[in-house]
């Protein structure tokens, strides 16, 4: 199997579905999936940052629309639109995550 | 890992996050997906609350948990073996 199939088949039903990128540094970004490749390089749209803190709900603009370097992305996850609609944001607190360390 | 698909195991990342769902899928970097995902340590990792299908970079996987009974631990050493042997050649 083709090594670019297998992302391919994976995330081809998730362009212009709503990603939650967990990167290297920790960060926690959500934005719209636009495109990537092999090398899980990616194209976000919309895109903010969750910063959880004892007192959350900060979220910020990162940038409408970038390129995140796939060296940088630690998982990508699916968001259900539902159930993150359900999710009161502004009553979480939490201990940010950890930074992949090697 | 290609006869583990479709069970049951936890991921632990390199950031210290652990991840415990059905495994869907492996490829040749060890990327993961996995689907119906839930957090399974102290939920203090609320991040992937609505988050119900993912995939993890090889790279930030520290270790995979299996059942024990899942793995032929006797194949496994013997498989091993002969690649280490392999490899010296």
């Amino acid at each position: 199997m083709h090594a670019s199939d297998f992302i391919y088949t994976t995330y081809i039903h998730v362009i212009q579905g709503t990603v939650a990128i967990v990167t290297s540094d920790g960060r926690m970004i959500v934005g719209t999936l636009k495109g990537f490749d092999q090398t899980i390089n990616l194209i976000l749209d919309e895109s903010h940052e969750r910063v959880f803190s004892s007192s959350q709900g900060v979220e910020q603009v990162v940038l409408g629309l970038y390129i995140v370097r796939g060296d940088n992305v630690a998982v990508i996850g699916e968001i259900d639109e539902e159930t993150d609609s359900a999710l009161d944001l502004g009553n979480i607190r939490a201990e940010p995550l950890n930074s992949v360390v090697h | 890992f290609k006869s583990l698909v479709g069970k049951d195991v936890v991921v632990e990342l390199k950031n210290d996050l652990s991840i415990c769902g059905t495994l869907h899928s492996v490829d040749q970097y060890l990327n993961i997906k996995m689907t119906d995902i839930s957090v399974t340590d102290p939920e203090k990792y609320p991040h992937m609350l609505s988050v119900k299908n993912c995939f993890i970079r090889g790279s930030v996987v520290r270790y995979v948990q299996l059942p024990a009974d899942e793995v032929d631990t006797q194949l496994l050493q013997d498989a091993a073996r002969k690649e280490a042997m392999q490899q010296k050649q």
